[in-house]
């Protein structure tokens, strides 16, 4: 599996470091409900097919990315840097 | 029909036209009192354990493929009892007692060979954690013993003990694990089901969960509806799926986990051997292939089959442990569907819909638990109460907080485990 950094281009997979699901992008409102807390942590809904997931580019530009990917084939969709305002 | 060696024996001397199919083949009924989703081996146990502990018969297993042709037919089919946390060391220990006693319960030959496990530890900071960690086994009634270098030279002459990166410091060396033949498993436990009268359906696939006024009333499958008073949950790497069907959401993602066998070599390896620096256990099958594994591939897949990077990591952490493996060629490899929980343990619990009960979680340690799985899944479903073993695999500690069994100590986070 290779990924295309918009910032460096087509690399290895070992460049990257799976962080999970992107939904670790809508962090809750630190005065939200410990509920939405749970549900942030852990709850996941695990698709299999295609998936919105978080990346680092560990090895490369340190970017972090938003990789749209299939999870039963391993088919890359599209990799963007993610937006400065979700990145708090 | 019953195995013995005069079986076998008269068998043999008639040319085995007397074997019969151990498990009969039947059209799903449209209504039982329980409805196990998932014929691999934590199923297949359910519904043993319903039968013979619980005298609970009118019970069928739906499988989506063939009985056994998940996870348990795919893994490197290592049972050991060698956990620190309470919650999972009593579990694990029950487990282990079952696994003892499976061949004479199942009459069935799962190959269950203790020929002990060795992990392998190459600093102190690692000496001092396997010492706690003996303990803490020997604690809850397992066994567990330190070794010193000397002592596990003498064991697995052809480590590279001098490795300049990771010399071996020692082991903890667990005389009771060791490694079953993993087909033959799901084989027992689903004849032994069978036997006492569960309907083993295979072919069917769940496509829906009929929940009226929060309490399950049955399933939807690719065989027709089947109405349930009670329905268990135990599908491994498609928990999110199945779960969701009931509109739940879990503490899960799915990641792939590869293992490798190579070619069938003479008797070289005799116990379960694991590098305490790189994630790689190995062991050698009755067949003389090597089998071994590592870590996940680390991204969410239900692929079955992993990417080139990890096995490459598992080849170079062979190479590093037993340099004699290079001799040897991988004949191939494969890769499992993991259900890895935030904490990395598993889940044996009721939900919030009445009649419906949860198995899930077994990350990559599913096939040592199979027997202990079942049993505890078969109490709780029976009794609606707890199996003591099992009580601390709980759905809710990931609310409170409460009870997290974070074995690896790296935090309970998904991608961590």
């Amino acid at each position: 599996m290779r990924l295309t950094c918009p910032i460096c281009g087509d690399r290895d997979r070992r460049e990257f470091y799976y962080q999970g699901d992107a939904v670790m992008l809508d962090r809750p409102d630190p005065g939200a409900p410990s509920q939405d807390w749970v549900d942030w942590l852990h709850l996941r809904d695990n698709p299999a097919g295609r998936a919105r997931e978080l990346w680092y580019h560990e090895a490369g530009c340190t970017a972090w990315l938003v990789v749209e990917r299939d999870t039963v084939t391993h088919e890359v969709f599209s990799v963007g840097l993610v937006e400065r305002a979700d990145a708090d | 029909m019953r195995f013995s060696g005069l079986k076998v024996l008269a068998q043999g001397l008639t040319g085995n036209r007397g074997w019969r199919p151990h498990w009969r083949d039947p059209a799903p009924k449209p209504e039982y009192d329980i409805v196990i989703i998932g014929g691999g081996g934590h199923g297949l146990a359910t519904a043993f354990y319903l039968a013979k502990e619980h005298g609970l018969t009118n019970v069928a297993v739906l499988e989506k493929g063939y009985l056994g042709g998940g996870n348990v037919g795919r893994n490197t089919t290592i049972v050991r009892a060698n956990y620190g946390l309470p919650g999972n060391s009593e579990f694990y220990s029950h487990s282990l007692k079952l696994w003892e006693g499976m061949e004479q319960e199942l009459n069935f030959n799962t190959m269950m060979s203790q020929r002990g496990i060795l992990n392998l530890c190459h600093s102190d900071g690692q000496r001092d954690a396997f010492a706690r960690r003996g303990n803490a086994m020997r604690n809850q009634g397992d066994d567990a013993e330190l070794l010193t270098p000397e002592q596990v030279r003498d064991k697995v002459p052809y480590l590279d003990f001098d490795n300049g990166r990771f010399p071996i410091y020692g082991g903890l060396w667990h005389a009771r694990g060791g490694t079953a033949r993993h087909d033959a498993v799901a084989w027992g436990y689903a004849r032994g089901a069978d036997q006492r009268g569960v309907d083993l359906i295979q072919n069917c696939e769940v496509a829906g969960i009929d929940i009226e006024a929060g309490r399950v009333t049955g399933v939807q499958t690719t065989r027709g509806e089947i109405r349930a008073k009670k329905v268990g949950i135990v599908v491994a790497g498609r928990s999110g799926q199945v779960a969701g069907l009931a509109g739940m959401r879990l503490p899960i993602e799915s990641h792939v986990l590869q293992a490798f066998v190579s070619e069938g070599l003479k008797p070289c390896i005799d116990n379960v051997i694991s590098f305490g620096m790189g994630h790689f256990y190995i062991s050698q099958s009755d067949k003389g292939g090597l089998v071994f594994g590592g870590d996940l591939d680390f991204y969410a897949s239900y692929a079955a089959r992993g990417n080139l990077p990890m096995q490459e990591h598992v080849m170079e952490a062979a190479m590093t442990l037993m340099p004699m493996i290079g001799k040897a060629r991988v004949l191939r490899s494969w890769g499992g569907i993991m259900d890895m929980s935030t904490d990395g343990s598993p889940i044996i619990d009721k939900t919030g819909i009445e009649g419906l009960y949860l198995n899930c979680g077994w990350c990559y340690g599913g096939f040592k638990a199979v027997p202990g799985s079942g049993f505890s899944f078969a109490h709780l479903i029976a009794q609606d109460r707890h199996h003591d073993p099992a009580a601390q695999f709980r759905l809710d500690r990931f609310s409170t907080g409460r009870g997290i069994m974070d074995e690896e100590g790296t935090g309970a986070q998904h991608n961590l485990h």
